[in-house]
């Protein structure tokens, strides 16, 4: 008999009413490697953590911890029992220091000073075993993303967590912080810890794990040795078809510039400056990718665009001039100069939630006489049989026009969103993190979309955070840093090392 | 995905917090030593056993329904207007201005004129508060709630000071001509030969009260500022995203809101005191809160809960008249069903919702 599994799960159900989110899985992780646990929103891997942290109660199955049967009712069993997670939004204490966050809920008695000294020592201790090094009398909201993410792990650490899990971890990093995340990753496993990685990035999973599972629709699919498989075939489990990775475009023919922006600059009502002088342009016919970190400015730089905020400078749409400031700027007049915009927070700004799909289908467009039945009422019964349409045109599913937003999974509502914009056949559409929670099978379908787009002559500016989906989609890349373009480069004679330096504000040309 | 069906989360929960509530009511009735039977029973002749009884109950619940639409619009642009008492309030004045100032022929000419007044002074009373939220920033919740103060020493100067004829001692105004006097339930019905209590004070403010809502339903959900006003409620930055106007639908949303409230001025001033007093309003734009919340804010639902809380008013009236239950335990029954239908929804929604799912696993 070889060495009992880290982690065993036999026969794992879940239900929420009459979903099953999770239904007879099993996986068995061998203590001292990384386990990939890949699957689309929605496929059951957070359900599965949450039972295996004690979140929620399996309706059946059973879980055994280094070869004992464990009963994990709440968190605090599962830490005892060695388990630690690290969760996709942190929850960690904004002005409280590293070491107050550290023993947070693992305070020894009743005074601080015990616990603190005591955990001073010990992330001393793992600072140097695992190369963790974070300043330990810093306060969160000073660090940055990547240094958060550590101060997560360190306190799964700190509670002699033997089994980590990591729920999408590098959504929020850059590149190089990710690197980074994946060597303090490698060097836990030398030292004998058991990962298990949640993502839905395939290039991660082939990186840094050893095995793979594979969800989809509640069920494991698959569980493979990483070295024995390819992206193409977990994409393929993951969706259940053949889907392609790369996307599928003919180089692009540019004409005349259709958004000039010169010296756009947005100070927010805090005062900070968001917006530091950025110039740029975007000819008919081609996508221009807004490559950066979140938070260097392309939102406001979106926001700008779609009449969401004032600004100062010049933008010309088709050579006219767009008022920045005044009243004439706002959604309802850029979508009449020709501008559609589908913007990076759908859930918040894009789609109001509950409203139907077919409310939602003419959000923005709602004064447009041609869904107007008289000079009072608009036409409800026009606008219910046309949603219809888009989403039969869209793949929708459900094809439902009544549905509530809400009642969508992420990628269908990024395909309301795009139908209500593209086909109102725009000069010009902005588009933000048009795949953020998007499963494969739809991303593969709005990049098609996008890319027709631009054949069919229109602008496209694209801002995304997913440096994949600004490489393959993309004509030019500007990368932003800090609200300024830092460099412009052609996606055929870049790579993510030159962008990453970019994103991190290093201009080795400048230098 | 919605646990409960439609029909049931807008039938089957009302009733239940009514029965909860009613409940409750008979252990306090009982707890006195009173007989709830007896006191149903009371409550049921007194309020809806007579036209008499009706006429009271429909007359209440004409101005439930102007300040529970009140309500419900600006709720639906997520604007809390506690204020429709003050609204009303000025409303009062507005028709009482327009009914004193010309010596009107016939209703038919100044009730037109009425509702333009009443409407037009509610809606300017409320403008104030929606600029203040709009422009500054200043919490509609406690504007609002201020102004109903200012509203009611408005009042009070003006009725003292300047309203009130020369030598009255009553701070009210004059009674209204002749010409401007509604006619009744008993005038309207009597033309179809139905018999109706003479001396009960329902008009034909509350056929308009009816036509109000069924605008207010075309208001919300087939037009197009309508469709803005629910878009900005439900989200002010997606909103922002769809070039709709913040400014601008928080002043149009209070200004219907504090418009229809004013229009309540037409049943209570001009249909039954038929001069303005103190206090005309009588707490209605608070009962206009309970009546919307348990309409869920929308029109059908605010004609049912008002002509509930019109029974409950009159048929609390008569329990306090006519037996040794004190007028305060009405002000409890009516505060027990405001708690349940309005402040405790969930608590009879989820055991609803368990049991829906455990049927429908059932059947699965």
């Amino acid at each position: 008999m070889t060495t009992a599994a880290a982690i065993e799960l036999k026969g794992i159900s879940k239900a929420f009413g009459p979903v099953q989110a999770n239904k007879d899985i099993s996986i068995r992780v061998m203590p001292g490697t990384i386990h990939g646990i890949i699957g689309e929103n929605g496929a059951g891997k957070s359900t599965l953590m949450s039972i295996l942290f004690g979140f929620y109660k399996a309706d059946a199955g059973e879980i055994f911890i280094n070869g004992t049967k464990a009963n994990i009712t709440d968190s605090q069993t599962a830490i005892r029992a060695g388990i630690g997670m690290v969760f996709q939004h942190f929850k960690l204490v904004q002005n409280f220091s590293v070491l107050e966050n550290v023993i947070l809920g693992a305070e020894d008695g009743a005074l601080l000073r015990p616990s603190l000294a005591k955990a001073r020592g010990e992330l001393k201790r793992l600072a140097e075993e695992y190369e963790l090094h974070v300043d330990p009398d810093a306060l969160i909201e000073d660090l940055s993303v990547g240094h958060q993410q550590r101060v997560e792990i360190l306190k799964a650490l700190y509670r002699q967590a033997d089994i980590l899990i990591l729920d999408e971890p590098t959504g929020v990093l850059t590149p190089a912080e990710a690197d980074q995340l994946f060597r303090i990753l490698e060097r836990l496993r030398e030292e004998g810890k058991t990962i298990i990685l949640i993502t839905h990035k395939l290039r991660e999973i082939m990186h840094i794990t050893d095995t793979v599972s594979v969800m989809r629709r509640g069920q494991m699919t698959a569980t493979v040795k990483t070295s024995e498989t390819s992206p193409e075939q977990l994409a393929e489990l993951m969706v259940g078809r053949k889907v392609l990775l790369r996307v599928d475009k003919k180089p692009a023919t540019p004409g005349a510039p259709v958004l000039e922006v010169e010296n756009l600059r947005v100070i927010d009502e805090h005062g900070v400056e968001r917006l530091k002088g950025v110039s740029l342009n975007v000819r008919a016919g081609e996508i221009l990718g807004i490559a950066g970190v979140a938070g260097n400015g392309q939102s406001a730089l979106l926001e700008v665009l779609g009449g969401m905020i004032p600004a100062t400078g010049t933008v010309r749409m088709n050579g006219q001039e767009l008022d920045l400031t005044g009243t004439a700027s706002d959604g309802q007049s850029r979508r009449a100069r020709g501008i559609a915009h589908v913007p990076e927070d759908r859930q918040h700004d894009g789609l109001i939630m509950d409203f139907s799909a077919w409310e939602n289908t003419v959000f923005g467009y709602h004064n447009d006489p041609a869904i107007q039945s008289n000079a009072l009422l608009m036409d409800n019964a026009a606008i219910r049989a046309d949603t219809a349409a888009k989403m039969e045109r869209f793949d929708v599913r459900p094809p439902d026009p009544f549905l509530p937003a809400k009642s969508f999974s992420g990628g269908n509502q990024q395909k309301i969103v795009l139908a209500r914009e593209i086909e109102r056949n725009p000069d010009l559409l902005l588009i933000g993190q048009p795949t953020r929670g998007v499963d494969i099978g739809a991303i593969e379908f709005i990049h098609q979309r996008v890319v027709e787009l631009r054949d069919a002559g229109k602008a496209i500016l694209l801002v995304s955070v997913e440096l994949d989906e600004i490489m393959s989609l993309s004509d030019r890349i500007a990368v932003m840093f800090d609200g300024r373009i830092m460099g412009e480069r052609l996606p055929e004679q870049t790579n993510e090392t030159e962008l990453g330096l970019l994103m991190a504000g290093v201009n080795e040309e400048a230098a | 995905m919605e646990i409960l069906p439609k029909w049931a989360d807008a039938v089957l929960v009302p009733i239940f917090s009514l029965l909860i509530a009613f409940a409750l009511s008979a252990l306090v009735i009982i707890a006195i030593g009173e007989d709830p039977v007896a006191a149903v029973k009371m409550m049921v002749t007194g309020a809806v056993g007579s036209t008499y009884g009706w006429g009271y109950t429909l007359y209440y619940a004409t101005n439930f329904m102007f300040t529970g639409l009140a309500f419900a619009v600006a709720f639906h642009a997520a604007m809390f207007n506690i204020g429709a008492e003050g609204q009303a309030t000025l409303g009062g004045l507005g028709v009482a201005l327009v009914c004193l100032a010309v010596p009107w022929p016939h209703w038919a000419l100044a009730l037109p004129a009425a509702m333009v007044g009443g409407a037009l002074f509610g809606a300017a009373f409320a403008a104030i508060p929606a600029w203040l939220q709009a422009k500054r920033g200043s919490h509609i919740v406690i504007t609002t709630i201020m102004f109903n103060f200012i509203s009611a020493s408005i009042l009070n100067f003006l009725l003292v000071n300047m309203l009130r004829p020369k030598g009255s001692m009553d701070p009210a105004t004059a009674k209204f001509p002749a010409g401007t006097n509604l006619p009744t339930l008993h005038d309207i019905l009597g033309v179809f030969g139905i018999p109706f209590s003479r001396a009960a004070p329902a008009n034909i403010a509350f056929f308009i009260a009816l036509l109000a809502c069924v605008l207010v339903w075309l208001l919300i959900w087939r037009t197009r500022i309508g469709y803005q006003i629910r878009a900005f409620g439900k989200s002010e930055s997606a909103a922002v995203y769809a070039g709709i106007s913040p400014v601008k639908i928080i002043m149009v949303a209070m200004l219907i809101s504090g418009a229809l409230a004013g229009l309540m001025a037409i049943n209570n001033v001009m249909g039954e005191a038929e001069r303005l007093v103190l206090n005309s309003v009588e707490g209605a734009g608070f009962i206009g809160i309970a009546v919307a919340l348990m309409g869920r804010n929308h029109p059908f639902g605010i004609f049912l809960a008002a002509i509930l809380f019109g029974f409950l008013y009159q048929g609390g009236a008569e329990l306090a008249l006519w037996t040794n239950i004190p007028r305060e335990l009405i002000v409890v029954i009516q505060a027990l069903v405001i708690l349940f239908t309005g402040a405790l929804d969930n608590m009879v929604r989820m055991p609803l919702e368990r049991i829906f799912l455990a049927f429908r696993r059932g059947k699965a």
